[in-house]
């Protein structure tokens, strides 16, 4: 009776330390923004972002880091090689040991949502703020806008 | 109710008397039926608030299941690298209150400040309190008005945004006050009718560095670290904020709901009152009539 027991314990753990070894070969995303959540611990095989670091792709078992993202574009593929694109605003990336990834962005928007045209509107905009901006704050704060803005117009076309 | 029932009933001997009597009694009814008007008044309102606290708690929880993974996400890092608050001799703590400027919502704010009176009577030498919403701030500063770092309010007639939770870990990062450990004290949303008042930690630039297993992580410099740190925290408020507007709005629905009922139960009680008391003055103007017309004969 113990024997059976016994074996019935070990083909358990065996189990369970397959389940964490195949846990940690996929990569877990969760990437999120304030507006919307769009992958929640979903496995996918590659995901690009951009960062102040430099842009840089993610692959299962990247080393652990953390990046502050900048404007531009993110790239998810899939476990079937479907490329979905998002525009992202700013944010985090955390990459963890456990091969989870967390990119954490302020606004993120699929790229086929965004208009071309109103996205150079916005450009221009900024841009006039930039030049017209009296003190440095302000200089400051339309500069960022004109970087999004730009990022954003190169991420419609 | 009962005594001004036994002396409308009483004989009335003198005319005088018998005048003012009656128009104490026309004065009890009509006061209760202007009392009547205004717990129906009051009943209305309430019960509109509570379509209204419905509304908005129905969109609260659905911002709150998008925002949750970010939420989540946010968290995962502290957790994983088991970042812990360095024992130093002095700590500096921080704490911040996540509730809101409106109340008539049951104890949502009142148990945000309950557990941050608990950590301020422990020690309230070097912690110091940041209250986003007024109400918050009302309850703690007549003891610990000195602690109160910053107030943020206009909070909570609009659903949070990410604007709001930024300017805010903003002001955090800006007041000039270094704290060496922190806590976001909110109200966490389990459903329509039962939320925790809970603690998310929150770590500043030179505990994260300190802690050991931030050695797996490649390629970090503190400048690095600062905007990871600063982002996270925006997005934690972010968090605790949708998570305090959803128990808020619940809580209110909850609150209203039993306003009504028991304006309900005052109304059926008045209306009680309200017609035995009518019944007795025409039981006595009936009295008196035929006394008077006995008196006659």
């Amino acid at each position: 009776m113990s024997f059976v027991r016994n074996a019935r314990l070990l083909a358990m753990r065996g189990a369970r330390l397959g389940q964490n070894r195949s846990y940690s070969d996929d990569m877990k995303l969760t990437f999120a923004a304030a507006n919307k959540t769009f992958f929640d611990a979903a496995v996918v095989r590659q995901i690009d972002v951009p960062s102040f670091s430099g842009s840089f792709g993610i692959l299962a078992k990247h080393v652990p880091t953390l990046a502050v993202l900048k404007p531009g574009v993110v790239q998810v593929t899939d476990n079937d090689g479907k490329v979905t694109k998002y525009f992202v605003s700013s944010g985090s990336v955390t990459v963890n040991e456990d091969s989870s990834v967390q990119v954490l962005a302020e606004e993120a928007h699929n790229i086929e949502d965004i208009d071309v045209s109103e996205a150079r509107q916005l450009l221009s905009k900024y841009q006039s703020e930039l030049s017209s901006a009296g003190n440095d704050k302000a200089k400051a704060e339309a500069a960022i806008a004109v970087e999004v803005a730009e990022a954003l117009v190169k991420a419609a076309e | 109710m009962m005594m001004q029932r036994t002396t409308l009933l009483l004989p009335m001997a003198v005319e005088a008397t018998n005048v003012a009597q009656q128009q104490r009694g026309m004065a009890t009814l009509k006061h209760i039926s202007m009392r009547l008007k205004s717990v129906k008044n009051i009943q209305k309102i309430t019960q509109s608030m509570k379509m209204v606290s419905a509304a908005k708690y129905s969109r609260a929880e659905r911002d709150l299941k998008a925002a949750r993974p970010y939420g989540i996400g946010a968290q995962q890092f502290f957790d994983k690298t088991e970042v812990q608050a360095d024992g130093a001799v002095e700590p500096k703590k921080l704490l911040i209150a996540v509730t809101s400027d409106r109340g008539l919502c049951g104890a949502v704010h009142t148990g945000v400040a309950r557990l941050i009176r608990g950590e301020l009577q422990k020690d309230d030498s070097n912690t110091m309190v940041f209250c986003v919403g007024d109400k918050s701030r009302a309850i703690l500063s007549r003891l610990y008005g000195k602690n109160i770092l910053m107030v943020a309010n206009e909070v909570g007639r609009l659903p949070p945004t990410f604007l709001d939770a930024s300017k805010i870990a903003h002001e955090v990062l800006s007041t000039g006050y270094d704290y060496t450990e922190g806590k976001i004290v909110y109200n966490q949303f389990k459903s329509v009718v039962s939320y925790k008042c809970s603690t998310l930690p929150i770590y500043s630039g030179p505990t994260v560095e300190k802690s050991e297993k931030l050695a797996v992580y490649d390629s970090l410099d503190s400048d690095v670290i600062k905007s990871y740190l600063e982002f996270s925290l925006a997005s934690l408020i972010f968090y605790t904020m949708k998570e305090g507007a959803c128990s808020e709005q619940s809580s209110r629905m909850t609150a209203m709901d039993n306003a009504s009922k028991n304006a309900g139960e005052m109304i059926e009680k008045l209306t009680l009152t309200f017609n035995r008391t009518r019944q007795a003055v025409i039981t006595r103007e009936l009295i008196e009539i035929i006394s008077g017309a006995a008196a006659l004969t």
